[in-house]
Parts: C-alpha cells; sequence; structure tokens
C-alpha cells in the first residue's frame, strides 16, 4: 500500500469502530422500527418507545462530549447514524438529525461552560429539542424574521410567530431566532434558548404533510415571553451567524437523510424486481428495468461520495459552506428522481400503501425544501464559486 | 389564447366543461382526495352535460363529437380534480368505444345506449395481480356451460370497480391443454348482478384517492352467452385498439393535472414575496415557470395532433403512446416543480399542488407503464425501418 493510502482511506471505507456503530443503528431500524413505520405514518407520530430506545443508544447525542452524556463522536457519526434510519423511517431519523444538528451542535458550539452544563445533559439524556428560525413570512429570506425580543429587566421579552418547527409536538427545549433591533437587519438576530413551559410560549397546530408525516412539524407562538439572560445562545447580535454555521452542519445530516432514503428505496425495488414476473420473466431481466436501476444506483454513489466527504471535511475542522449545499443539493435532487423511479419500478403495487416506496417517494420530496430550498443552496454554491464570497 | 385551431363549437365545449369544471367539480376536490371518498353525484353531473357519451354518435343516444372535443372537455375536468377525470376518461374511451366498435345492435341498444346518457357507468377490467404490463398473461378462465359461461378469477385495479354498471371484462376462453396467448382471450359484457361476481379488495392508493380502484372476484360467474363482446378470442385485439384512444384520454389528465399545478405555481410566484420581492422576479422561477409551459404546450400540442390523425382516420398507436409518455412524464415534473415553488407550503396539504403531485405519479403507470409505452413507440418505429419507411416518415 503505498503512503498516501495508509494515510487517506477511500471515503466509504468505514473504521472498525464507525462500522460497528453504522451495523447497530441499521439493525435497530431494521428490527425495532421497521414494524412501527406504518403504524406511526398513520397516527402522525413518532414512538415515544422509539425515541427513548434512540436516547439509550446515545443517538441523541453523538458529538457531545461524554462528560455532557453525549457519545463523544464525530459528524460523520451523525451522518451514518441518520442514512441508516432513513433507509427504514425519514421521519425516526429527522427527529434524531435534527437533535444533534440543529440543537444539540449550537448550545455546544456556542454555550457557556455553563449552558453546556445546564443543556447538555438533558438534550442527550431524554429532552427533545427543536431549532426554531423559519416564520410564515420568513423561509428563503431567514434573516427577515420579523419574531421581536425586547429588553426587559434580568432578560428579554419575545413575541412573534415561527412556522415549520420540526419536533414541535415533542420538544421541551428550542433554539429561537428573534431580533433585538430590527433597525440594525440581520445584525440583531439573537438566538434564545427557551423551554416549553415558559409562560407567553404556546406551540401551534401541526401541519398535515404530503411526507414525513409521523415527523411533527408545528408553529410557534410566543406573546411577551420572558426569556432570562442566561438563556441567550452565544452574544447578542450574532444569531444570524449560529443559524448560519448551524445549517451548515445541519445540511449533511439532510444529505444523509436523502441517501438512506434512496437506499431505502433501491433495495426495496431491487428485491421486488428479482421476484416478479411479467412476459414470462423476472422484471431484473428487462435491459429497460437494468439500466435504470444501474444508473439510480451511480447516482446514489455519487450523492454518498459528496455528504461523506462533506461531513469528513467538516470534522477535519475545514469551512464547508460550498460543499455542503453541493452535497443537500444533489443528495435530495437524486433522492427525488431515484424514488420516482422506484415508484415506476413497482409498476400500480408502488402506488399503493402496501408497498414501502410510494412512502420514500413522498417523504424524499422534504429534501429538497428544508435546510434551504435547491435555489437557496445553488444561491450559495454561485456566490462562491462566481463573486468569491 | 392557444395554439390549437379550434372551432366555435369546439371552443364551446372546452368552455362549458371549464366552467362546470371549476364551479361544481374543483370546490369539492380536497376533501374528496381527504376522506377517499367517491362522489356518486358527479356521475349525474357529468351525465347531464353529456359528458359521459361525448364520443358516441347521437344515434346510440350520445353527443356525437370529435376526439379533439372530447380531450378539451376531459382536460378541463382533469384540471379540477384528477380522480373525477379517470371516471370520465375510462368511460369514454375504454368500455363505451369498445361497445360502440365490436357490439351488436342489441348490446348497443341494452348497454351502450344507457351509458352515453349517463345513466350506466361502465369499467374496464383487463389487469390483472399478476398480468399487468403482460396484460396478455391474464389468467381468468371462462368456460363454456350450456349457453352461459362461466367466469372465474381475480380482476385487479379496476377504476370505479365498486360504482360501475357495466365492466368489459377480458378472459381467456382457450383452454389449458391448448393456449394461444393473446389469441386465447375474449371479452365479456358484466353486470354486477351477475351470480358469483363480487367487488374484492380496495386499495389505498397514493394519490387519486377519490377514484376507488378495487379487484373484482369472479366465482363461477353466469355470464350468458348474448354477453360475449364480438368475436371469440378477439379480445385482446379489442382491448389494445380502445388503449390506443385510452392512452389520449390519460395524457389529457395529465395535461390536466399539470396545467393545474403551473397554474398555482404561476399564482403563488407573483404573490409570495421574498428578499423584499415577489419570487416571480428572480429569474430562477421565472426560468422554471417557462420551462413548464414550454413542456407542458408541446405535450399538449402534439395530444392535439394525434387526436387530429384519429379523426382523419389514421392509424395512431405510435402516437398515442408518445403523447401519453411525453405528458405523463410532463405532468411529473411540473408537479414536482410546482411543489418546489411554493416551498414548505408545497409540501402541506392546505395547497392543491400536494395533491396535484400525488395525482401525477399513477398517469405515469396506468393505461401502460413508461417503459410499456416505449416498448410500443420502438417496435412501431422499428417496423416501419424494415419496411424500408423510413425517409422523413419515422417521425410523421
Ligand atoms: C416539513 C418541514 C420541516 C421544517 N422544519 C424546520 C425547522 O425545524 N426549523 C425551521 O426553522 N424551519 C423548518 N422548516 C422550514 C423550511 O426551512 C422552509 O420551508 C424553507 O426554508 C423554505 O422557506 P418557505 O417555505 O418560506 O419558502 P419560500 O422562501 O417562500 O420559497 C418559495 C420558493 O421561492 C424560491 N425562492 C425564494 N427566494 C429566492 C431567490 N432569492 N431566488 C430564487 N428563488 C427563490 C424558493 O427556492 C422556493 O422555490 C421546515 C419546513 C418543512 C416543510
Ligand atoms: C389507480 C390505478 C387504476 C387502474 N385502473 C385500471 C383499470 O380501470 N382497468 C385495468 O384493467 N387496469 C387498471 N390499472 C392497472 C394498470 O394498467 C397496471 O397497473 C399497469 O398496466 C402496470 O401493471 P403492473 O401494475 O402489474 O406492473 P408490472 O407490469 O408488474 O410492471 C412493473 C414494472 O416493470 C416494468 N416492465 C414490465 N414489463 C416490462 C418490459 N417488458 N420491459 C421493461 N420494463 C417492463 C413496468 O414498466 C414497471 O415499471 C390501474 C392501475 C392503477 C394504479
Amino acid at each position: 500500500m503505498s503512503e498516501t493510502a495508509a494515510l487517506r482511506p477511500p471515503l466509504t471505507h468505514l473504521s472498525e469502530e464507525e462500522e460497528l456503530f453504522r451495523a447497530a443503528v441499521y439493525e435497530f431500524a431494521d428490527t425495532v422500527v421497521r414494524p412501527r413505520v406504518m403504524d406511526m405514518e398513520a397516527a402522525g407520530k413518532i414512538d415515544t418507545a422509539i425515541t427513548a430506545q434512540c436516547f439509550d443508544m446515545g443517538l441523541m447525542g453523538i458529538e457531545i462530549p461524554e462528560a455532557f452524556g453525549g457519545a463523544g463522536g464525530s459528524l460523520f457519526m451523525t451522518t451514518l447514524a441518520v442514512e441508516a434510519i432513513s433507509q427504514v423511517d425519514a421521519s425516526a431519523a429527522i427527529q434524531v438529525d435534527v437533535q444533534n444538528t440543529l440543537v444539540n451542535y449550537p448550545v455546544y458550539a456556542y454555550g457557556t461552560e455553563a449552558q453546556r452544563a445546564t443543556w447538555l445533559p438533558k438534550l442527550t439524556g431524554g429532552t427533545i429539542g427543536a431549532y426554531a428560525l423559519s416564520e410564515p413570512g420568513s423561509g428563503s429570506d431567514a434573516f427577515a424574521l420579523a419574531t421581536r425580543a425586547e429588553r426587559v429587566d434580568g432578560g428579554w421579552s419575545l413575541t412573534g410567530s415561527k412556522a415549520w418547527i420540526t419536533n414541535g409536538g415533542e420538544a421541551e427545549i428550542f433554539v429561537v431566532f428573534a431580533n433585538v433591533a430590527p433597525e440594525k437587519g440581520y445584525k440583531g438576530i439573537t438566538a434564545f434558548i427557551v423551554t416549553r413551559d415558559t409562560p407567553g410560549f404556546t406551540v401551534g397546530k401541526k401541519e398535515d404533510k404530503l411526507g414525513i408525516r409521523a415527523s411533527s412539524t408545528t408553529s410557534l407562538h410566543f406573546e411577551q415571553c420572558f426569556v432570562p439572560d442566561d438563556q441567550v445562545l452565544g452574544e447578542v447580535g450574532v444569531g444570524y451567524r449560529i443559524a448560519i454555521d448551524t445549517l451548515n452542519g445541519g445540511r449533511i445530516g439532510i444529505g444523509a437523510q436523502m441517501i438512506g432514503i434512496a437506499q431505502g428505496a433501491l433495495d426495496a425495488s431491487v428485491a421486488y424486481l428479482r421476484e416478479r414476473k411479467q412476459f414470462g420473466k423476472p422484471l431484473a431481466e428487462f435491459q429497460g428495468i437494468q439500466f435504470q436501476v444501474a444508473q439510480a444506483y451511480t447516482e446514489l454513489e455519487a450523492a454518498r461520495l459528496l455528504v461523506y466527504n462533506t461531513a469528513r471535511l467538516r470534522d477535519a475542522g475545514h469551512d464547508i459552506v460550498r460543499e455542503g449545499a453541493m452535497a443537500k443539493l444533489y443528495a435530495s435532487q437524486m433522492c427525488a428522481r431515484v424514488t420516482s423511479l422506484c415508484v415506476e419500478l413497482f409498476g400500480g403495487y408502488g402506488y399503493t400503501k402496501e408497498y414501502p416506496v410510494e412512502k420514500f417517494y413522498r417523504d424524499a420530496k422534504i429534501g429538497t425544501i428544508y435546510e434551504g430550498t435547491s435555489n437557496m443552496q445553488l444561491q450559495t454554491i454561485a456566490k462562491s464559486v462566481l463573486l468569491g464570497k | 389564447m392557444t395554439l390549437l385551431p379550434l372551432t366555435d363549437l369546439q371552443r364551446e365545449i372546452q368552455r362549458t366543461a371549464r366552467d362546470f369544471a371549476q364551479r361544481d367539480v374543483a370546490p369539492l376536490a380536497a376533501e374528496l382526495d381527504r376522506e377517499a371518498h367517491f362522489d356518486h353525484a358527479l356521475v349525474t353531473r357529468l351525465a347531464e352535460l353529456g359528458f359521459l357519451g361525448m364520443l358516441i354518435p347521437e344515434q346510440w343516444d350520445g353527443l356525437g363529437l370529435d376526439a379533439t372535443s372530447y380531450l378539451l372537455a376531459l382536460e378541463e375536468i382533469a384540471v379540477a380534480d384528477a380522480s373525477a377525470a379517470v371516471l370520465m376518461s375510462v368511460h369514454n374511451s375504454l368500455p363505451t368505444q369498445m361497445l360502440l366498435h365490436y357490439g351488436s345492435d342489441e348490446q348497443r341498444e341494452r348497454f351502450l345506449k344507457p351509458m352515453a346518457r349517463g345513466e350506466m357507468l361502465g369499467a374496464f377490467a383487463l389487469s390483472e395481480p399478476d398480468a399487468g404490463s403482460d396484460a396478455a398473461g391474464l389468467r381468468t378462465q371462462a368456460v363454456r356451460d350450456g349457453d352461459d359461461w362461466l367466469l372465474t378469477g381475480t380482476k385487479a385495479w379496476v377504476s370505479h370497480g365498486t360504482h360501475a354498471d357495466v365492466i368489459l371484462c377480458m378472459a381467456r376462453t382457450d383452454t389449458t391443454d391448448a393456449r394461444s396467448g393473446a389469441k386465447g382471450i375474449s371479452t365479456f359484457i358484466l353486470t354486477p348482478d351477475l351470480p358469483g361476481f363480487s367487488v374484492g379488495k380496495k386499495e389505498d392508493k397514493m394519490g387519486l384517492r377519490s377514484s376507488p380502484t378495487v379487484q373484482l372476484n369472479l366465482d363461477n360467474c353466469r355470464v350468458p352467452a348474448d354477453r360475449l363482446l364480438g368475436a371469440e378470442g378477439h379480445g385482446f385485439t379489442y382491448a389494445l385498439a380502445s388503449l390506443d384512444h385510452g392512452r389520449l384520454g390519460i395524457a389529457a389528465q395529465a395535461i390536466g393535472i399539470a396545467r393545474a399545478a403551473l397554474e398555482a405555481a404561476a399564482k403563488y410566484a407573483t404573490e409570495r414575496k421574498q428578499f423584499n420581492q415577489p419570487i416571480a422576479s428572480f429569474q430562477a422561477i421565472q426560468f422554471k415557470l417557462a420551462d413548464m409551459a414550454t413542456q407542458l404546450t408541446a405535450a399538449r400540442t402534439l395530444l392535439h395532433a394525434a387526436a387530429a390523425a384519429k379523426e382523419r382516420g389514421e392509424r395512431i398507436t405510435r402516437f398515442s403512446s408518445m403523447a401519453k409518455l411525453f405528458a405523463t412524464e410532463t405532468a411529473m415534473w411540473v408537479t414536482t416543480e410546482a411543489v418546489q415553488i411554493h416551498g414548505g407550503y408545497g409540501y402541506v396539504t392546505d395547497y392543491p399542488v400536494e395533491r396535484h403531485f400525488r395525482d401525477a405519479k399513477v398517469t405515469e403507470i396506468y393505461e401502460g407503464t413508461s417503459e410499456i409505452q416505449r416498448i410500443v413507440i420502438a417496435r412501431d418505429l422499428l417496423a416501419a425501418v424494415s419496411r424500408g419507411d423510413i425517409d422523413g416518415h419515422l417521425t410523421d
């Protein structure tokens, strides 16, 4: 083996620790989550026993140091976990993903030692978190948010509404972005840690969605909701940076969710194509089928390489603004194409709830929307490539 | 504005259909979808307009219209509700056409007339659980019993099979020891009152939810001899010939779904503001809308060119498959982009594009999947090549 090869293992070559971890998560997804997927989908709710087991297995604090109850792992391991669960259920996966990439991360990265000690043991030990940036009027233009934080004695008073908050139904701890000085524009944006039981804070209606139906998506309402000073995350006025940095990592998680969904749909399809016969032979023997599946696997592998490389880059401390956007853009577009193909491969059966592909297809569509739509990823990439930003 | 050279009558039918669809069909669509409920009143209302006998000559109580008029009306219904459109498409393109072309005068009198008046709803039963793309591999068996036939087997995926009064059903009339493939298939006119006929499992589907899709169970179903359509052994040919027509209908349905999605997306783009401006002011949105409209117009033009060729009495197998393939893939793409233009709002049931996205997918599957359309087109093309019929003729 050349020296370079020894130093730089191939991207998809997992270390023994990574492989053991991935296999354990997949085993959990396959045996514990899989049997409950359709019930959770119908109920529009993630089984609390599954959430509890995610905590027990350390999946809700993968990158958090052991001192705070976490597993002391890497973003790459989060990627592996989200991918493995998504192969079975994208809703269960997004609960884990949001906890790790959008809640634990900013609390750990921007929290004071006291905040870490207060919140992280909760977040790794059984309390679900959520990330609240979007509002009804500000999605892509997230920094035009209208939720206001006014200075009051000993803290801040929040007033406004958030929209589309994943885990909103179950979360107890929310990272909320509000503006302390609208006249300063995005430089007034500040991150707050808000608990569900705070007076003036209510969780609103749950959205009725095309896919990831077991994952709760809710609005949040703040009416002169008092948040003490020690629950300001990072400094006042740097919330926009926290939001961006957090989403940069988050997009890798979404990329992982997308490669997981595509893998799950293709696995189901390959098994079906070998079984199902028309014109006297298995569908897998028709060239028109074979080449479409070959193309899909190739695109999946390309997406996986983008996602894995970006995760490894971030773990190594590199800036990943451009790479993260590319990974999320491509993985989500690939996943929409691949799952659409998988429905087609099942013929009429693919259109029914008896087979898993119609759900994979509906779930997949979220990937091009949340944590920045495809256009927003293109904008980030274009700025970086053309404008040197 | 339209690229199509429409006559005044065609325009008037289009307008009538649009008014009706927007007034009576569209307001119910979201709820019927949510409840997966078949609205029987729809059949009555379509019947009142004559929309269940559009292609049937007046002699048989239909409106005697041309394919173009029918497809324009169907598109309007599909804009409002894809489930309503599949009912109209199946009834008009499949069972009634089969009776018109291959039925005896007695059969036309007894079944076609009330179907054309919309008093009887027609369905089409070709597919089986194990015979979809390979429909000629169907196994439902008909055996002679005195003057009757006894049919046994399971038909699958029968659109509105729950509410059909007349079902044109393909079954084998060859015998187990002398199988003759597609030539062993005959068509029977079934009615739900026949002994041994029952409606089976209803599918729980991703979309098209207010169109019930069911299995039909035939258990020694006793069918009188006068219910055989046309000649014994010709059933598969009849079915395929009607599918040439049916595919035009599905193309029109797909175009309607796509148009609804495009209209919703274009409207939304002018209303939704981000970065202090309507998202329609961004080139990325404009170019997307431009591509959606271009594809849709191309699909529509292809469809109506095929319909016109059919009116001239030409064989349109290839073009009907092309129209179906292109229109349905366009519908998938356009509805996907329409969801995308709505951002998070496209992912929830409060906006109609979520339903259009789910509905569009089935158009690529039924009446022949996209793969099957490509097989049909390639076969026709290659046959032309081997006839030496190439110069300039492969594309027209
Ligand atoms: C299921 C779900 C879960 C979610 N979870 C969370 C969460 O946990 N926390 C959270 O904060 N948010 C969450 N979101 C919100 C999500 O991030 C937003 O929906 C997303 O950012 C898009 O915003 P929007 O829906 O307002 O769409 P808009 O921003 O209104 O976009 C509409 C369309 O316009 C395009 N567009 C906008 N601006 C431009 C431009 N400048 N140039 C070109 N095109 C443009 C977009 O690409 C899109 O196609 C979630 C959303 C969903 C649906
Ligand atoms: C909502 C709905 C309504 C329907 N309504 C009716 C109805 O009213 N009447 C009726 O008779 N049927 C109806 N159908 C059935 C429909 O026509 C069939 O589902 C369709 O023909 C596909 O058959 P299949 O589902 O068995 O898929 P399969 O034939 O099993 O196909 C599976 C996959 O293999 C591909 N494939 C198959 N053969 C080949 C080949 N030779 N080369 C390359 N690829 C191939 C297909 O394209 C597809 O991608 C309906 C179906 C649905 C979903």
